[in-house]
């Protein structure tokens, strides 16, 4: 009883103190929560605003024009000479009864709504039914970039005239097509057909993917047995020594070597000493190949690790060389977590983009890649030519191409772990 | 051209290999061999194809060399006298007639009567080492194939020989790690060293003006180009300063709750989703900087100094209002998002690594969680954790395309995180990606910057593998 109220006071400062250490320990808590909630934020915000800004480019706008084939325009022997844009235009004019002035201005303002597409379309249609000269004919006519980001409600009416790229005049006749119903929406299939293009609504990202692709098949047929023999060697044979230590190191540091760092060694030693063909997918590969090999080697070294040396041992025991003890049984049971680093790695390698600047991945390619010496285009290169572009309706399609990379991505990821969950072994 | 005869050799190789295998099989009958005959046939395969692939890669490597001496030592006097770049072309084109394909460009008179006779050569050399490249290759299979069947007989050690090849083929390998960082070293250190000849070394470190436009005329102002690189020293390391003003705390405290707070379910959530944001590419953070986060910021920058404007901060508000999309903030900020994962996940192998009796007896003297963590995790975990920091400052140094689309390109030596700053990375690429002709300073600069860049990476990543290392060693 005494005891209790003599230490009463102290009682008290202890239980005040810690209150304060209990509301400290709240508080550092919500710190870890806010810093975790602060990351899966930003992950969200960058997901979400790409997909906000790029589902709009897998869809594109057609509108249906009535084309008057008329024989005094078209040559029968060459209708591809055709100025169909112009044709279409004028008639489409002539539709919404809106007189023309000399220097024919509307007319180019009306053609401007349209693609360049819609003469090849019209051409081809020609060429193959010569019969429909003379006729009228129904097209699907693919809307401008313009106008087809005005169509997904990208282009403000309340801009300043001189500030968007559509008169306001063209903006009364595309409101017109769409209240006449002539204006429909549909799956932007061109996108994953075509090359790259200066117009907006005819590049696609197919010369891209293929290109990535088969720089992937390089790096991959390089990068994956140097590695896994680098990383055997390192594991299994190496003896213990300064050369290996001094190997060890420099896997160590190169792994961490800034990955534009490779783009000026590809450049000085693939293409100004070897004279390889710039921009090709094989300098590009063998490039991103020497920046995998790191990362394969250390993926594959702690796979080997974690094979229990009770197996090196029994197979030894049972009288195989060193080299069948490791051909038949450590490399085969460390196969899994092999594949799995290197699927990674080659995800990795896929996203990169700074070395593929350096050598020569800047500039514009047109159409599909045919081999491996060409200059071609990439995923990420293309993003960033595509992110420069001054074309307003290049952004949805930046957008659009990051979400096909990370699909990419996503898709090469899942089947590593994948393989992991499928395969791995605790020993 | 030369590796149409690979299949060739590949058949070949195949070929060895049974025939090395059945004569092994004949001479060791009714003995004892020392290797079994498939053994005998791998080894003859072994001395069929590698020398011979390695005749065909000689080939590849140095027949363009060799074809161009060939093509310059007998080329006429009109030729001859053109300067480098355009012979060259013409060289190209010449190659481009040979093999019956368009010319990239149009030709004047002498040369155009030209260009179908060295056409013809150029097709006539080009057929000659194709076809010296192939003899010579054939010939190694020839030599190497008669050695091997030569030696076999009962007694050879077959299994050791091939085995010992296989052994220094796997070195071969690891020896390619060794290669690239010599390649690294090299390239950047030959072009370096022509850059310093004609820009001064000191000049170059401590300088402050850069522009390295240099002019088409000689007499332009300005030809000659600034090379001093300490604004892009001083924009890197303010750009590399904000990422880690974002990803330091926010990649700690995450490992620290995710190591020490977070239930089971919460970590195999919450992992997965860091390891996306770890392995989504840099070119889509750059474009996220770009269209996203820099345009947000620049509005809001540009509404507070709105207000300001008028008031007592009248010269700031004047100032936040001028605020561009390019501003340092913005592309360090972005880069901090995406070392965060980096951070974290070194943090929480760590924190993870301090051993669980350190925490079981501050928690029996009674502390709580977080204090464990502040007085006892940290100080024990510090070592590793400045490792981890110095590890991700060197990611920050060297991470290109974030800064490259959400950076500016004008050098400016300053430390405000609202000024339009470049960096090193940004200059790289810039310089290397426009017009270039080569040997140029300006081109040159370029591998001065990377060897630069390469250096202050590598003394990063040493020491902090050092500082990570001894960390480990403590608690094993």
């Amino acid at each position: 009883m005494t005891d209790a109220a003599a230490n009463s006071p102290r009682i008290d400062r202890l239980r005040a103190g810690l209150k304060k250490r209990y509301a400290r320990e709240k508080r550092f808590r919500a710190y870890g929560l806010l810093a975790i909630a602060i990351a899966v934020g930003f992950l969200v915000l960058l997901l979400g605003r790409i997909v906000e800004q790029g589902h709009t480019a897998f869809y594109a706008h057609t509108v249906t024009v009535p084309v008057y084939m008329d024989p005094a325009r078209i040559d029968r022997g060459y209708p591809q000479g055709t100025n169909f844009e112009q044709l279409v235009a004028e008639q489409q004019l002539a539709r919404m009864g809106v007189q023309d002035d000399a220097a024919g201005t509307k007319a180019t303002a009306m053609r401007g709504l349209f693609s360049s597409e819609l003469k090849y379309l019209a051409a081809d249609r020609v060429a193959r039914q010569p019969g429909l000269i003379g006729q009228t004919v129904t097209i699907a006519a693919p809307a401008s970039d313009d106008a087809d980001l005005f169509f997904k409600g990208k282009v403000s009416r309340d801009t300043p005239a001189d500030q968007r790229r559509l008169s306001d005049q063209q903006i009364q006749w595309l409101d017109q097509m769409k209240a006449d119903g002539h204006v429909s929406a549909h799956f932007n299939s061109g996108l994953f057909t075509r090359g790259d293009s200066t117009e907006p609504e005819l590049a696609g990202v197919l010369g891209a993917v293929i290109g990535s692709a088969l720089m992937l098949l390089v790096t991959a047929l390089i990068a994956i047995p140097l590695g896994v023999g680098a990383a055997l060697y390192l594991e299994e044979f190496a003896p213990k020594g300064k050369l290996t230590d001094l190997i060890e190191v420099n896997i160590n540091n190169l792994a961490a070597v800034p990955s534009i760092i490779y783009g000026l060694l590809g450049l000085a030693l693939f293409i100004n000493w070897m004279h390889l063909p710039r921009a090709s997918p094989l300098v590009g590969g063998l490039v991103l190949a020497l920046m995998a090999l790191p990362t394969i080697i250390i993926a594959t070294r702690s796979s080997l690790k974690a094979v229990p040396p009770s197996i090196r041992e029994a197979a030894l025991a049972m009288g195989a060389s060193k080299t069948q003890t490791v051909f038949q049984h450590t490399l085969p049971l460390a196969m899994p977590g092999v594949m799995t680093g290197a699927i990674i790695s080659m995800a990795h390698a896929l996203g990169e983009t700074a070395p593929l600047l350096l050598i020569g991945m800047v500039s514009f390619v047109p159409g599909l890649p045919h081999s491996l010496v060409e200059p071609t285009g990439a995923l990420p290169s293309l993003v960033y030519i595509w992110e420069n572009a001054s074309e307003r309706a290049f952004h949805e399609r930046t957008a659009a191409a990051i979400l096909v990379l990370l699909a990419f991505m996503i898709v090469m990821n899942a089947a590593a772990i994948l393989l992991r969950r499928r395969f791995e072994r605790r020993w | 051209m030369t590796w149409l005869f690979l299949p060739i050799l590949i058949a070949a190789a195949v070929a060895a290999f049974l025939g090395g295998r059945a004569l092994a099989r004949r001479r060791s009958e009714g003995q004892r061999a020392h290797s079994r005959p498939g053994q005998h046939g791998a080894y003859a395969l072994i001395w069929t194809a590698v020398p011979a692939l390695i005749v065909l890669i000689a080939a590849s490597v140095f027949s363009p060399q060799v074809e161009r001496q060939l093509m310059a030592s007998g080329a006429p006097e009109a030729v001859q006298q053109l300067e480098h770049f355009r012979r060259e072309a013409f060289y190209a084109d010449a190659r481009a007639v040979g093999a019956g394909h368009q010319t990239a460009q149009i030709w004047p008179a002498p040369y155009a009567e030209l260009l179908p006779a060295e056409g013809q050569r150029a097709h006539r050399i080009s057929l000659m080492l194709s076809l010296g490249g192939i003899v010579a290759a054939a010939l190694a299979a020839l030599l190497g194939a008669l050695f091997v069947f030569s030696q076999i007989r009962p007694g050879m050690r077959a299994r050791n020989r091939v085995e010992g090849w296989i052994v220094g083929a796997l070195f071969a390998c690891s020896a390619v790690a060794v290669l690239t960082t010599i390649g690294i070293v090299a390239s950047l250190v030959y072009d370096s060293i022509r850059f310093f000849h004609s820009v001064p070394i000191t000049e170059f470190l401590f300088g402050t003006q850069w522009s390295p436009q240099t002019a088409i005329r000689a007499d332009q102002i300005g030809s000659s180009g600034a090379f001093g690189a300490l604004p892009l020293f001083t924009g890197t390391f303010l750009i590399m300063l904000i990422a880690m003003c974002v990803a330091a705390p926010v990649g700690l405290f995450s490992a620290i709750y995710l190591s020490e707070y977070a239930g089971p379910v919460f970590r195999a959530t919450v992992k997965p989703v860091l390891e996306i944001l770890a392995g989504v590419p840099t070119v889509v953070y750059g474009f996220f900087a770009a269209l996203t986060v820099g345009p947000a910021l620049r509005t809001f920058f540009n509404t507070i100094g709105s207000w300001m404007v008028g008031g007592p901060l009248d010269g700031l508000g004047q100032y936040l209002m001028l605020v561009q999309n390019q501003m340092a903030l913005v592309a360090g900020g972005v880069m901090g998002i995406m070392l965060i994962p980096f951070v974290s996940s070194l943090s929480d192998d760590i924190i993870n690594a301090v051993p669980q009796s350190l925490r079981d007896g501050s928690y029996a003297m009674g502390a709580t969680k977080s204090e464990t963590v502040k007085r006892v995790l940290l100080p024990a975990a510090l070592p590793g954790v400045s490792g981890a920091m110095l590890l991700a400052m060197s990611r920050a140094i060297g991470e290109t395309m974030i800064v490259t689309m959400a950076a500016g390109l004008a050098a400016k030596l300053t430390l405000n995180p609202l000024e339009t700053v470049t960096t090193v990375t940004v200059q790289i690429v810039t310089l290397l990606t426009g017009d270039q002709e080569f040997d140029s300073p300006k081109t040159l600069a370029a591998f001065g910057l990377g060897l630069t860049l390469f250096l202050v990476t590598l003394l990063l990543n040493i020491v902090a593998q050092r500082i990570v290392q001894t960390y480990r060693q403590q608690y094993d």
